[in-house]
């Protein structure tokens, strides 16, 4: 049972100067879009809040599963580790938005340093289980360490300085919204750096064949352990995000759930193109918001469906569904 | 000594009950290479059947046992034919994400019928009362959890070792194309493998509701202990998985008598031990 490098989910290597002149329409169409949503819906900015921060987590995701072909289960113990972190600080004294939000992306990355050298030792479906002990270790830790984290209870209590000293967080979440459009716009960019550098070849290069890799004469697991370092910056800033913008930390930031859940989102956008992590997440949230208000039965019924849809009818999710309807020029060509 | 006796019935018992459901995964897992999620949640339509033939219909236990195995079987061939035939030999992501949607929507459709509340199997009355051991009484059922574990254990055994379909079953793991050339109907093997699995999910599900209750969230709530256990006793061992049940069994079980305000915290620091140093599990081949 080895982890097979699905070559349907490896998309297209940029071929020609136009790349570089896309990636910028495409954080732009982000920022759009974040504008938009401000103006749109400026009664559930902080569900929207919640998207940019969940979509970092995704976008963690994405680095870890589509582009080094790590299947895992256990992403929400980087994103908890940062949103505990910036909880912990804040409660303690640090109320400055931006250095808790560095803070939360230390946190993530040393959990991420911790995650990656346990799992990778293991391959294929020890990985996965290994990836799934670690989070219900996190889980545990944090229930059992009540008197830092609150337990059960949850953080609460946290009071964020206003931003730059002057954005004080107010009660419509707006402050605390267009943060996370800019922070998740920046981290948008700086990704399509990483994953286009030599370094994010070599990780893709790894996810197809790590034997060759080896061969040729990279070591295989300092390169995978480095991005999950970077993965777990990402997801610690998306946790650090969620506790700023909702003034607790709640257990669920750090559960089994919540790390299935942004593999559906992943999955759902499509893997490997980060653009996909962006999309699954909306689309999860916008159908989580209005389906589980209804029962939160149907809601789990719906996603399983959909789930089962993508896996079927579209293996790499709705992005790349839309990729293939748009250019049919390229529908013969099977991968 | 009266505690460390207790826990080691408790410990035991507990195991058992896990190993009959885990085994029917660690099949599907070892021999049939799918990840399947989904098998808390075929446990859990058999708890549901159970109960509501029990409590509703007013059955005997032994027959509430085999129309949740029947029940449950019947549900799984439809999806062993429609859905998990595609994913048979697909990359282990595409595998845990079907199976997770399965797990997703069987939560969603039996809460709908059967309501959101916990479900009891009520035992009858010669399992429930204590038995006299001479030097110490214990509870009927953890006795019967025991004996069908063995039970299970053995037929397995002689299944897979000494049958004819046992046979035809190792060579088709081995390898489909030439096991196909040589006139096995493979896919008649995987059907009947897989329904034998689901079967013993069912089995486990119900005669093991005492220690794992039947409730809404069942499936995924067990989904990782299932997961955790095949994984480490090595998917595709019956030894290895008999080990695995036992040993966290026990972990789980003490931890919980001794230590009860850390939770499941022993349980896994003791999978990440045990996956740290056999990465393919207790007794896993290699592959």
């Amino acid at each position: 049972m080895q982890i097979e490098a699905d070559t349907r989910s490896i998309p297209a290597l940029p071929k020609h100067r136009g790349g570089a002149w896309r990636d910028v329409a495409g954080i732009l169409l982000i920022a759009v879009a974040g504008a938009a949503g401000y103006f749109l819906f400026p009664d559930s900015l902080a569900l929207l809040t919640r998207v940019t921060a969940l979509a970092m987590l995704a976008l963690s995701l994405d680095l870890v599963v589509g582009y080094c072909g790590v299947a895992t289960l256990g992403q929400a113990a980087l994103f908890g580790a940062g949103a505990y972190a910036a909880g912990i600080a804040c409660v303690s004294g640090v109320t400055e938005p931006l250095s808790l939000l560095l803070i939360g992306a230390v946190a993530g990355a040393a959990a991420g340093l911790v995650m990656g050298g346990i799992m990778l030792r293991a391959h294929g479906l020890a990985q996965l289980v290994l990836s799934i002990a670690i989070v219900q270790l996190f889980h545990e830790a944090a229930n059992k360490a009540s008197s830092y984290t609150g337990g059960s209870d949850g953080l609460a209590g946290l009071t964020v300085g206003p931003l730059f000293g002057i954005f004080a967080f107010d009660l419509w979440g707006r402050t605390a919204y267009l943060l996370g459009v800019v922070i998740l716009v920046a981290v948008f960019a700086a990704l399509k750096f990483v994953v286009a550098s030599p370094f994010g070849m070599m990780c893709r290069g790894i996810k197809e064949d790590p034997i060759r890799i080896r061969s040729m004469g990279a070591f295989v697991s300092p390169v995978l352990l480095k991005m999950f370092v970077i993965s777990g910056a990402v997801a610690g800033t998306g946790g650090a995000l969620a506790a700023i913008s909702t003034q607790v930390v709640g257990l669920d930031s750090v559960s089994f759930e919540l790390s299935a859940n942004a593999l559906v989102m992943l999955v759902l956008g499509g893997i490997g193109t980060l653009y996909g992590a962006i999309v699954g997440t909306i689309i999860f949230m916008a159908f989580e918001h209005v389906v589980s208000a209804i029962n939160p039965f149907h809601w789990m019924t719906m996603v399983g469906a959909l789930l089962i849809a993508v896996v079927i009818a579209a293996p790499r999710g709705l992005g790349g569904l839309v990729a293939r309807l748009w250019t049919p020029s390229r529908h013969g060509e099977r991968p | 000594m009266q505690t460390a006796f207790s826990i080691a019935i408790d410990a035991l018992a507990y195991g058992m009950a896990l190993f009959i459901i885990c085994i029917g995964l660690s099949l599907t897992m070892g021999l049939m290479r799918v990840v399947n999620l989904a098998h808390g949640a075929f446990a859990m339509i058999a708890g549901y059947i159970a109960s509501y033939a029990v409590r509703d219909l007013g059955t005997n236990y032994g027959v509430a046992i085999l129309l949740a195995m029947a029940g449950t079987i019947a549900v799984s061939i439809p999806l062993e034919r429609f859905l998990y035939r595609r994913i048979y030999g697909a990359p282990q992501l595409t595998q845990v994400l079907m199976t997770i949607g399965i797990t997703f929507c069987v939560i969603g459709i039996t809460n709908y019928f059967f309501g959101p509340t916990l479900k009891t199997i009520p035992l009858p009355g010669f399992l429930s009362q204590p038995v006299d051991l001479g030097f110490r009484s214990v509870a009927a059922h953890r006795l019967f959890v025991m004996a069908c574990g063995a039970v299970v254990a053995l037929g397995l055994w002689f299944l897979i070792e000494k049958t004819a379909f046992g046979i035809r079953l190792r060579a088709t793991v081995d390898n489909a194309p030439i096991s196909e050339a040589l006139g096995i109907r493979t896919q008649v093997v995987y059907a009947i493998a897989f329904a034998v699995a689901m079967g013993l999910a069912a089995f486990g599900g119900v005669v093991g509701a005492e220690f794992l209750p039947i409730e809404p969230y069942y499936a995924l709530r067990y989904m990782v202990t299932f997961l955790v256990v095949v994984s480490v006793g090595g998917a595709g061992s019956i030894p290895g998985a008999l080990i695995a049940c036992l040993v966290l069994g026990a972990v789980d079980t003490t931890a919980r008598y001794l230590m009860p305000e850390f939770g499941n915290f022993f349980f896994y620091a003791a999978v990440i031990a045990i996956v740290w140093v056999f990465p393919r599990g207790l007794l896993g081949r290699a592959h």
